[in-house]
């Protein structure tokens, strides 16, 4: 393109949370020149709004805690399609990565002895399930997202991170080899597109849970990042596991942390019953999310839900008593007040299963390398471009995430894939700069909704698509459904190509920005329904009401989703773990 | 760290220091006057020499008029950075500036000097 | 209900003008600035503003809402308008403006940097974690929680007169934030860094700060405990 700026870089990051700034730390500590690339300024990512812990077997409350424990429980969480060698790898070097936050300065709560504080959450264990409740997640309060996503933002700015905030990606470059190149970045502030050319491009671009209208995800969380890798023709792996978190705040959809189950609290139904006793009579409230949520589901739908529609369930957390409230859950106190307008000092929370967490995303290896598959179905790296985080799929969350296993992922593979970054780039990668139609051919989304005439409004569209996934691929899901969806979704999809962006000015124009939002999120919808409806099983997050056993001999397999012929392929999930014995599957009980 | 010429040098523990000592000075110099002046029903010519006469009360008046010096020049100063800045002014900032500056300097300055002529004049 | 909005776009607007735009609010019902905001964009997609999490802690959309500074998202219209009363949305104040309600907020970043918003200590990490008692850990409590989303700073007088050398509210409470943190070793380095005249020493106590804080933190606090910590170590 003709007058477009180019700025180089070794290592381009795209995304300012917490996966993109641990990898960009490392980056730069290495001394390459290493951009990240944020739509907002680093602490107002996503990673901000998690509570409950980051879990990691750092042996405070339990001195003979061990890592291998936190990997069974995790293997068991994922339903087992989670891949042995990335959990663990991840349950390994899980407790130097997060020393390493300490030294770094993360405020920690801190035992009396004067260790970091650890709380119980969901399905964790001691000694291989055989040991009972385990206590293993670290927190800073209830707002260690929020104090780990600033404690990493501070490190970069100690060495000297470039940061490029409030610029937006639209599009992969790629250059005559079909290797990745950099990407097609929008300066909010003043509306200049520019080329960023890097040796390694690395997504950290977060979540999609804007796909479903109701979420506990930020407004920002709209999938850009795999919307850039579907239109550049890569694959997505178990996009169709979608976490419903069983505590999110009825009507507004913000969070409310396991870790309150962890600290003591429980959910009842309007006889005031706890009702996972039922459902999980060991683990109880402390069971997988995905049993939880479903149990809550299913008590609202058997007529027991609380409120004048019966459509939600309490959760109790008076009897814990003010001062461990105040202590241990203040962020809690604050959000059920603003948001709920309920004081659970007094009174119980009314809360709904509500989308959280996409475990799928762009399959990657431990270095965060993505990862095709060629004709023959067998993996191929591809070159130049990397994913870490929630938009990556490495895959150590399988079919269901384990609570506080998010920001160990974060933090473990962003560092991973730091290292393998500066040693690719020490052995001198070159690779063949674009040429000026690589960087048109990325550019004509942008051109065309830069050109658009008349369409419809972004935002109706946008709630159309979100209202399709909530009633089609919610908690439940079922065959002709399903189908049903995914007829609507193929007509959203030529309205949504035509969208009308009314505002054509270039400086700070967020209808722009929401424009191409739009289309992410709908790239990632259309993915996540046909995903879901070829996968004919029970697993994890996936229930569904026509197939309702998990099918070992079919899917005991991680799903990939081709863009370019709406194709689902499989994909082998790993089950040799380095240093230990393989986790057979088994039927997952809490 | 922000320093500048006209602050003296000075760090701004000295000035906030300075304004709270001397203010203290003021406030004890104040309840001084006014005691001697409550204490003694016949208010005179005579018995208000009678006061500044002693070397003490000469003494702590001269610490007071500087004390007040130093207040007025460091409030004086203050108020300039605060309001006459290039934010508010553009870049006729400094001259106007130093200007108001340099005419607090001399007013206080003579201030002092007639403050000092007086009260050994008595 | 009637919504006024600060409107200024560089590109075509000479000077900024307060416009109106209806928006209806359904049911009644008692919602968030912010989902007011979003009801107006349906209508007018070119409204500018920041946003993100939307429950408070990201800090994105900081504004002043009929006078008052705050986050869009966890204010409650009834917090803000009486019924039949217009709702006036104005950006920070203090801070040039971008774009309507979008404010270049480089100059707050600047301060926070400034004070170095990070643990130093140069001595060599111990194997696990530094340790730290409880009681030390809850001197950063009212610290740490901050979000940076500028309501305090730009709700300063001193720091409307002198944002470039006055370090403001925010920066300051993150100062104390690492002068309080037990693990931190630059506490001289920092002090000295923070004794000129300019730098804490504008702050004159008028608590504007704390009075607006969304997270009900109090930057007057921490500046006297910074005070305090200089008149120890300098006298």
């Amino acid at each position: 393109m003709k007058g477009m700026r180019s700025l180089d870089f070794d290592a381009a990051i795209v995304g300012g949370g917490g996966a993109g700034l641990r990898a960009a730390l490392q980056l730069t500590q290495s001394g390459y020149k290493t951009a990240v690339i944020s739509k907002v300024f680093p602490t107002r990512s996503h990673t901000v709004s998690a509570q409950g812990g980051i879990t990691c077997a750092i042996g405070s409350d339990d001195p003979n805690d061990d890592w291998r424990w936190h990997m069974y429980d995790t293997v068991k969480g994922s339903d087992y399609i989670g891949d042995q060698d990335a959990i663990e790898y991840m349950c390994s070097e899980g407790p130097q990565t997060v020393f390493e936050l300490e030294h770094m300065g993360l405020p920690f709560s801190r035992t009396e002895t004067g260790r970091i504080y650890q709380r119980a959450f969901g399905g964790q264990s001691k000694d291989y399930g055989k040991g009972g409740q385990a206590v293993r997640t670290c927190a800073a309060a209830d707002r260690t997202g929020h104090a780990l996503l600033h404690t990493l933002y501070q490190a970069n700015l100690k060495n000297n991170t470039v940061f490029l905030n409030e610029w937006y990606g639209t599009d992969l470059v790629k250059n005559q080899d079909g290797v990745v190149v950099g990407l097609i970045v929008i300066c909010i502030e003043t509306g200049e597109t520019v080329f960023v050319n890097s040796r390694a491009t690395v997504f950290a671009t977060g979540g999609a849970g804007r796909i479903f209208a109701s979420t506990t995800n930020a407004l920002i969380n709209t999938g850009d990042g795999l919307g850039m890798a579907l239109r550049a023709g890569y694959p997505v792996q178990d996009i169709e596991m979608w976490q419903f978190h069983p505590t999110g705040i009825y009507g507004a959809g913000t969070l409310v942390t396991e870790g309150s189950r962890g600290e003591g609290g429980y959910l009842i139904n309007k006889d005031g019953e706890r009702f996972m006793e039922r459902y999980a009579p060991n683990a109880k409230d402390l069971a997988g999310r995905d049993v939880v949520a479903r149990s809550m589901v299913l008590e609202i739908l058997e007529g027991r839900g609380c409120g004048e529609h019966g459509d939600h369930v309490l959760l109790k957390l008076d009897h814990l008593g003010e001062a461990v409230l105040n202590s241990k859950l203040p962020g809690i106190l604050e959000l059920s007040r603003t948001f709920a307008h309920v004081d659970p000092v007094t009174d119980p929370i009314p809360v709904v299963p509500t989308c959280h967490y996409m475990m799928g995303g762009i399959p990657t290896n431990i270095n965060g390398q993505a990862i095709n598959q060629n004709r023959d179905g067998e993996d191929e790296i591809v070159e130049g471009f990397f994913a870490v985080g929630e938009t990556a799929c490495v895959s150590v969350h399988g079919a269901n995430r384990l609570g506080g296993n998010s920001l160990l992922d974060l933090v473990v593979f962003g560092r991973a894939t730091g290292k393998y970054i500066q040693q690719e780039l020490r052995q001198g990668v070159e690779r063949r700069r674009a040429t000026e139609s690589d960087i048109e051919q990325a550019m004509t989304r942008l051109t065309r909704l830069n050109e658009s005439g008349s369409g419809e409004n972004v935002a109706a569209l946008r709630s159309e698509l979100q209202n399709v996934m909530q009633n089609h691929f919610g908690v439940f899901r079922k065959g002709e459904f399903m189908q049903e969806g995914i007829e609507k979704l193929d007509a959203l999809r030529g309205r949504i190509a035509k969208v009308q962006l009314e505002d054509k000015s270039q400086i700070f124009n967020t209808a722009r920005i929401e424009a191409l939002e739009l289309e992410n999120l709908f790239e990632v919808a259309e993915a996540t329904a046909i995903a879901a409806e070829a996968r004919t099983e029970s697993r994890g997050a996936h229930a569904r009401d026509d197939y309702r056993e998990r099918d070992d001999e079919n899917w005991l397999c991680h799903s990939m989703y081709f863009p370019e012929d709406k194709r689902v392929g499989k994909r082998a999930v790993n089950f040799s773990p380095k240093t230990l014995e393989t986790f057979e599957p088994q039927i997952r009980t809490y | 760290m922000v320093s500048r010429v006209t602050n003296l040098g000075r760090s701004g523990l000295f000035h906030w220091l300075v304004q709270r000592f001397s203010a203290v000075i003021l406030g004890a110099y104040m309840l001084c006057i006014l005691g001697s002046t409550l204490l003694s029903p016949e208010m005179d010519y005579a018995h208000w020499q009678a006061v500044f006469d002693s070397n003490l009360m000469r003494v702590f008046s001269l610490i007071t008029l500087l004390a007040l010096c130093a207040h007025a020049w460091i409030g004086m100063w203050t108020v300039s950075t605060d309001y006459l800045t290039d934010l508010q002014l553009g870049t006729r900032a400094t001259f106007i500036r130093l200007l108001f500056q340099a005419g607090c300097a001399l007013l206080i300055a003579v201030y002092m000097l007639w403050g000092i002529q007086i009260l050994w004049s008595i | 209900m009637l919504v006024s909005i600060y409107r200024y776009n560089p590109q075509t607007d000479d000077k900024p003008v307060m416009r109106d735009i209806e928006v209806e609010i359904p049911g009644g019902k008692d919602l968030m600035i912010l989902d007011v905001l979003e009801l107006a964009k349906r209508k007018d997609s070119s409204i500018a503003y920041r946003r993100s999490c939307r429950e408070g802690v990201c800090g994105s959309d900081g504004m002043n809402m009929n006078g008052r500074n705050g986050l869009a998202c966890i204010t409650p219209l009834s917090d803000t308008v009486k019924p039949g009363q217009k709702l006036v949305l104005r950006p920070l104040p203090g801070l040039p403006v971008i774009r309507d309600l979008v404010v270049d907020m480089s100059i707050f970043y600047k301060q926070y940097e400034k004070v170095k918003p990070y643990l130093i200590n140069d001595e060599p990490p111990p194997t696990i974690e530094r340790l730290q008692s409880p009681e030390d850990r809850a001197q950063l409590d009212g610290l740490y929680e901050c979000i940076l989303c500028a309501c305090c700073s730009t709700n300063c007088p001193s720091f409307w007169w002198n944002p470039d050398k006055f370090i403001g509210p925010a920066g300051l409470l993150q100062a104390y934030r690492f002068l309080a943190d037990s693990r931190d070793t630059a506490t001289a380095e920092r002090l000295a860094g923070l004794n000129d005249p300019f730098s804490v020493f504008r702050c004159r106590g008028v608590m504007s700060c704390a009075a607006v804080c969304p997270k009900g933190l109090n930057p007057t606090r921490a500046i006297g405990h910074i005070r305090a910590m200089l008149i120890r170590q300098g006298t």
